[in-house]
């Protein structure tokens, strides 16, 4: 079969056992809808497109609360718009997957080329101070499987999960054979196994996620963007306020390496090693194979979790590496992350494009050999 | 970089490009059995403005998706004969649409009038990219007339698979006779009568 990678998360979704989907259209992440529209309603779901992006997350956290995997698809001005509903389903605790297929920006921007300016408003764009997990994708097959990772990320840990892929990534076609079916691995979220009248919606369990009932099936609770207490009720006191936000956050660090997800190609004897993600990443190892031929000992990280950051990954890089490149399709914002955990141990140098293509292999090829000479 | 074979394909929005792309990938990915992967490039515009359509063909699995330095080119507008003839291979096989280009930058190129056998022969433009792509498969080994033919009645809508086979044929007749006088099908005053008799 022949997929576009927007086609594949379509189908990661199905996969994953996704119900719902509420969306408004938008270039490049609309075939995602286009898919989804024909195949939820023969699949029992549903598919809405919503009056804009705010209204969209904003139905998908409803429908997920009904217990129907739910998800939304856009690119960064809707990204943007979805952002207060992002917040809410983090503090509310609602499973759902938000793809943004990244177009060039700030504001309408360029529609139709690519761009990986969203990394940083992925993880910090709704207010206060949250976790978040966020997945990229660099081929057609991953778009499907990290689909299917981000939903049973978010159903495990009862989280918002954002996919983060690229227009080149998106409107890619490459060869999808659907053979392995039966080795997929599914997550639902933990139900309650108590009786309604003993079920406390939010309270602390040894992973930090609490149980999520249906709404409708008996189960009484209260749903809201306020801090609240372990039966959902607003609160004000601090040693209920402390542990949630705590809750929050452990629940996601806690299980740091269940959520790492990264790729080490020719990385064993590496000198440089490059950290790249998305489309990019399709480049660097090209550029990776074209300086093994010229006798250059160059490796290549793909990070396919963004977030949270994948410090460990790096750290392993940094063993044999004394170099770090991280060629970004922006001006800099997973290399911050790289200088971080680098801390002066190794060079960290960038290699930034902001003009609307992707960066080529010739490119990284051209920083490796300014780095050696 | 022996083993990619680079194909680019362009001309402007509403002529068709990105579809020819999404049925050569699928011609050489699931009928002919290679690696593939398509990517386009296109503006905001939904007609007028440049598109382009890209197909990288591999016996492994591919990285980079783009193309470097296309190993065919086919163009089917002057703009896009100007912005890509200059990444073309030096031994790179050129192919334009002769109806729109008419400044052919290299004595080798096969100039095929697309177009005009859409227009004239069809009264459909809109299959000048399937002759296009009819001309393309008998002009580079890459993909084979079967597979072609295959992937072009998968993708079009329904009740149109007459006309888009014989836009097809009509193309590979076309390129096969290019191919014997080795340069160029004559564009105005006249099409060959070849190119528009029913049998092939």
């Amino acid at each position: 079969m022949l997929l576009q990678g927007n086609e594949a998360v379509a189908e990661g979704a199905l996969r994953a056992g996704c119900r719902f989907f509420a969306g408004y259209p938008i270039t490049p992440a609309t075939e995602i809808s286009e898919v989804l529209s024909v195949r939820l309603p023969k699949t029992d779901g549903t598919f809405i497109q919503m009056e804009d992006e705010i209204a969209s997350l904003g139905a998908v956290i409803g429908a997920s609360l009904t217990g129907v995997k739910s998800m939304t698809a856009t690119s960064g001005p809707g990204f943007s718009l979805m952002q207060e509903n992002l917040g809410l389903a983090i503090i509310a605790e609602v499973p759902c997957v938000i793809v943004n297929v990244m177009r060039g920006g700030p504001s309408t921007g360029l529609p139709t080329f690519p761009a990986q300016g969203d990394v940083m408003q992925a993880r910090w764009g709704t207010h206060g101070d949250h976790p978040i997990i966020v997945l990229s994708a660099s081929t057609v097959r991953e778009c499907y499987d990290m689909t299917i990772q981000a939903f049973n990320l978010s159903e495990k840990f009862r989280t918002p999960v954002v996919l983060l892929i690229d227009e080149v990534v998106g409107h890619m076609r490459e060869k999808m054979a659907l053979d392995d079916e039966e080795k997929i691995e599914i997550i639902n979220r933990v139900r309650p196994t108590m009786p309604p009248e003993w079920y406390i919606p939010y309270e602390d369990t040894p992973s930090g996620v609490s149980p999520m009932a249906n709404f409708g099936e008996g189960y009484r609770y209260h749903v809201t963007g306020l801090t609240h207490d372990v039966r959902g009720f607003p609160t004000s006191r601090p040693d209920e306020i402390g542990p949630f936000i705590s809750r929050l956050h452990r629940k996601i660090s806690s299980h740091f390496s269940e959520i790492q997800i990264a790729e080490f190609f020719k990385t064993e004897d590496a000198e440089i090693t490059i950290v790249a993600y998305g489309c990019v990443a399709r480049s660097a190892k090209r550029a990776v194979i074209e300086a093994r031929e010229k006798g250059l000992k160059v490796g290549l990280l793909k990070l396919s979790t963004l977030w949270p950051f994948m410090r460990t990954a790096v750290e392993k890089a940094l063993q044999t590496s004394k170099i770090l490149i991280v060629p970004e399709m922006n001006m800099g914002q997973i290399s911050r992350e790289v200088k971080r955990v680098n801390r002066g141990v190794a060079r960290v140098i960038t290699l930034n494009k902001v003009d609307g293509t992707i960066i080529t292999p010739m490119e990284i090829l051209n920083r490796i050999q300014e780095v050696v000479s | 970089m022996a083993d990619r074979y680079e194909i680019r394909l362009g001309g402007s929005g509403g002529q068709g490009i990105i579809l020819m792309g999404i049925i050569l990938a699928e011609a050489i990915g699931i009928y002919d059995h290679q690696f593939v992967a398509q990517t386009q490039s296109y503006g905001p515009e939904a007609r007028g403005g440049s598109s382009k359509s890209e197909v990288i063909v591999s016996e492994e699995e591919i990285d980079y998706p783009k193309a470097m330095k296309p190993d065919l080119l086919l163009v089917m507008n002057q703009k896009s004969c100007d912005d890509f003839f200059p990444d073309l291979k030096p031994e790179g096989l050129l192919i334009v649409d002769s109806t729109f280009v008419t400044q052919v930058p290299q004595p080798r190129a096969f100039q095929i009038p697309f177009t005009r056998i859409a227009r004239e022969k069809f009264k459909r433009e809109m299959v000048a990219n399937i002759v296009a792509l009819g001309a393309l498969s008998q002009l580079t080994p890459i993909v084979s007339s079967k597979a072609i033919e295959s992937a072009v009645l998968a993708r079009v809508p329904k009740g149109t698979e007459k006309l888009n086979r014989d836009a097809l044929k009509a193309g590979m007749a076309a390129a096969k006779r290019a191919k014997k006088e080795w340069l160029k099908v004559e564009i105005p005053p006249e099409i060959p009568k070849e190119d528009l008799l029913d049998s092939y």
